[in-house]
């Protein structure tokens, strides 16, 4: 493998890193929305807070990671992705911007300005995953020429784009559901944890239509990506990726919280990781190679030092925060009765 | 002719891509700003407030932790927002450049991942974890605010001063030296100069906060604390940022004459020259100055033999353009910094004879615009750093205009941008109040009303 190969791997793990745990705070943002009003969409908003609330933004860190690692590692890709598709990039831009705000500010504003934060909050979830799925989808049917300045609207309004758009709509509301399943059920919580269930299993048996559109159109607009997905190596991780969505569904239905949130993960983890596979050694599936993309190795030694930086200090402290969120591992001190002051 | 349509279209994508950008980045600077220093102020208070068992500083802390998670959460999306702005905007720029331009924004993402973990540890440790574990998951905060700005001020220092590079016979970067770039000669300058100005930007804004509400007649013991932590991180930066930042301008005039030769409105190249406060700057002479003849070679040398390169030195396809602009953004930065210099010099010797704030009211007045006064100096200066390297976006390598983006339709993203952007500083500013009011009225603490605060029903907004 080339320090170039390492780098185009090391972006792909801030993509699934930020497909993954992004992808489920905007799903969480989805469910969000549809909750409707009323003491039950109270009950699910509050474990929404309390799932996204403390990770969210440094969930959120991983698509910095992947533009800078993308702009600096690849830098005529970056351009050339941001130059054609820059419509759908800045509508991404704006979910990102009112998300944020709607999410931060929902509980902080007075009364009557609540409402609206949360409808914005819900609203721009929608947006963010939609136009990041057609940015992908324009990028794997070859859309974006090497040299940049393609179509500003041809690219990415079309069979594949769209489908993909919505694709990723579904699969970050099935993730969150999963989630969120998990979050209840571990809080003890069996009627929220059944009302997160049903909506999980709904959006799987819509996600896995949206798949087979997803699929079709790819054969029809992405022969290069789709010849990869359904040959060695990308076949294998397609299967896993089948396999561990199958167990995950298994696990929903009866009810089993251990291991759920792994077979979730697993199963998004091998169908990015296949697309990675089926585009190799495209950047940009097929004008530009991953190779003739690379920035000098001086650069691309300094992008692996990051990341190696990163593996040293940001894992574990993210492990940290997920340990405190999750397992709510110092929760004695909470009895603590005086507000004012840390318990002594 | 269709060349022509061309340019003017490039024309007019340059000013409003220069629009969009300059607005973007001049409101994210106040929210950097706030994440490089607010942390080190929050983390003062509590770090005070354990020592001395101090409920009110502890208070202090925790209710500033509160602020803290607001203005990172607006911040992070408006950086974001940056981020975006360097592929949509300038694309050609980053084709080009990215590969060395881009390094130090690397080193930055680690520093915002540890910022944004630690805050969300901190706010959501109060109550959960020790004392001592508590106060440590600040430590990070403000390190990686630090990290973080050095990173930031390194990419743009580089762009300022770029090495560390090769271009091949098709202009291309080669031969990456990944050091260089980051420690290019401004680095240095610029890194202090932000640095020490985020300190003095929220020192003084926080300050003034809590002098207009002793001015209304609130000087318990919790505002006077609220006043003094933050006004002393300020009043201990001014004093270096004055040094720091001639030695700046010294280096600018060595490092980017036509820089220097534009903010000070040198027109003609020679000895002896003189400084000029205020005035316009147009059809190569200054106007409606007050000018002090030989300063401005003193200043840069030393001596008032000091040469000083003029405008007239530089080719006019090299020269900033709207230098009246330029030369009134420096002036403004150097006489606010001046000014809030002597205050703290004011507040210090009150301290130093009677250890309490200057007992008129005029001393509060002037802290309660100090803060206004301090976000003014930092516009100012940013206008006059990113004006002054035009027209060149890697100074001598590559010009803005052709980095820009050809794509249609930024001036409807600029208008729609300060729309957006306008109602999120007044959702933000209206959230920081009503935080106050509430912790004036001593309500207790809504569960969920920051962004990364304890979940609803745990934690001491239920149980205290």
């Amino acid at each position: 493998m080339s320090s170039a190969d390492v780098c185009a791997a090391i972006l792909w793990v801030g993509v699934t890193l930020y497909a993954i745990f992004g992808g489920a705070d905007f799903g969480a943002g989805i469910w969000d929305f549809l909750a409707g009003r009323g003491e039950r969409a109270d009950k699910v908003r509050a474990q929404i807070d309390r799932s996204i609330g403390p990770v969210w933004e440094a969930n959120h860190v991983w698509l910095i990671f992947v533009l800078v690692i993308l702009w600096t590692a690849f830098s005529p890709a970056f351009s050339a992705i941001f130059s054609t598709l820059y419509i759908p990039l800045a509508l991404a831009a704006l979910g990102i911007v009112l998300r944020g705000s709607g999410f931060a500010f929902r509980h902080a504003l007075p009364g009557p300005v609540e409402r609206p934060a949360t409808r914005i909050f819900g609203l721009a979830s929608v947006l963010t995953p939609f136009f990041m799925g057609t940015v992908v989808g324009a990028v794997a049917a070859g859309e974006v020429p090497a040299g940049g300045n393609g179509d500003p609207t041809g690219s990415w309004i079309g069979f594949l784009p769209l489908s993909l758009g919505v694709l990723f709509v579904l699969l970050t509301a099935y993730t969150a559901a999963v989630f969120l399943v998990r979050d209840s059920g571990a809080a003890g919580d069996e009627s929220l944890r059944g009302y997160f269930e049903r909506r999980a299993l709904g959006a799987a048996v819509i996600a896995g239509g949206a798949a087979v559109v997803g699929v079709i159109a790819l054969h029809a607009d992405a022969r290069y990506v789709y010849d990869g997905l359904t040959s060695w190596p990308g076949i294998a991780l397609v299967i896993g990726s089948g396999l561990c969505g199958l167990i995950a569904l298994g696990f929903l239905v009866s009810g089993r919280n251990y291991g759920l949130r792994v077979a979730a993960v697993g199963a998004g983890t091998a169908v990015i990781w296949g697309y990675f596979a089926a585009a190799f050694p495209y950047v940009l599936p097929t004008s530009l190679k991953i190779s003739d993309a690379a920035a000098p190795s001086g650069t691309l030694t300094a992008v692996m030092a990051v990341f190696g930086a990163a593996v040293v200090v940001v894992i574990p402290s993210l492990a940290l925060l997920y340990t405190l969120s999750q397992r709510q591992a110092l929760e004695s001190y909470s009895a603590s009765s005086d507000a004012t002051s840390p318990r002594r | 002719m269709p060349d022509v349509a061309v340019l003017a279209d490039s024309g007019s994508n340059l000013l409003a891509a220069r629009n969009q950008m300059g607005f973007t980045l001049g409101f994210h600077i106040v929210l950097a700003c706030f994440g490089v220093a607010f942390p080190a102020v929050m983390l003062i208070a509590e770090a005070y407030g354990q020592r001395k068992d101090d409920r009110d500083a502890l208070q202090l802390a925790r209710n500033w932790s509160k602020g803290v998670a607001v203005l990172f959460a607006v911040g992070a999306v408006s950086g974001t927002v940056l981020s975006f702005e360097f592929g949509l905007l300038w694309p050609r720029f980053m084709d080009r450049f990215g590969d060395a331009f881009g390094i130090a924004f690397g080193i930055e993402g680690i520093f915002f991942f540890l910022e944004a973990i630690f805050i969300a540890i901190y706010i959501y440790g109060w109550d959960r974890l020790s004392p001592r574990a508590h106060m440590l998951s600040a430590i990070p905060i403000v390190i990686s605010g630090i990290g973080g700005a050095f990173s930031v001020i390194s990419a743009n220092a580089w762009m300022n001063q770029p090495q560390g590079f090769d271009l091949d016979g098709a202009g291309n970067v080669t031969n990456v030296r990944p050091l260089e770039v980051i420690f290019n000669p401004a680095t240095g300058y610029e890194f202090f100069h932000m640095w020490l100005a985020a300190y003095m930007v929220t020192g003084f804004l926080i300050a003034s906060v809590y002098a207009v509400g002793m001015l209304r007649g609130r000087r318990d013991r919790y505002h006077r604390l609220g006043f003094l932590f933050p006004f002393t991180v300020a009043a201990i930066a001014a004093p270096i940022q004055l040094f720091v930042g001639d030695t700046a301008a010294r280096a600018v005039a060595d490092d980017q004459p036509a820089k220097f030769a534009g903010f000070e409105c040198v027109y003609e190249s020679g000895d002896n020259q003189a400084e000029h406060i205020g005035g316009i700057c147009h059809d190569g002479k200054v106007t409606g100055a007050i000018s002090i003849p030989g300063l401005d070679s003193l200043l840069v040398g030393f001596s008032t033999n000091t040469y000083v390169k003029g405008l007239d030195q530089i080719p006019d396809d090299r020269e900033p353009p709207a230098k009246t602009m330029l030369h009134l953004a420096f002036d403004t930065m150097v006489g606010i910094g001046t000014a809030l210099f002597l205050l703290a010099v004011w507040f210090a010797i009150s301290w130093w004879r009677r250890r309490d704030i200057p007992g008129t009211p005029w001393f509060l007045r002037l802290a309660a615009l100090a803060g206004v006064g301090a976000l003014l100096a930092l516009e100012s200066g940013w206008i006059v750093t990113e004006v002054g390297r035009q027209p060149w976006i890697v100074y001598g390598f590559m010009r803005t205009t052709d980095a820009v983006t050809p794509a249609q339709g930024i001036w409807w993203v600029f208008g729609l941008t300060m729309l957006l952007y306008v109602g999120l500083a007044v959702t933000a500013i209206t959230v920081l109040r009503a935080l106050s009011r509430r912790w004036r009225e001593g309500l207790p603490e809504q569960p969920g009303e920051v962004p990364y605060g304890p979940p609803p029903g745990e934690g001491s907004g239920a149980s205290a």
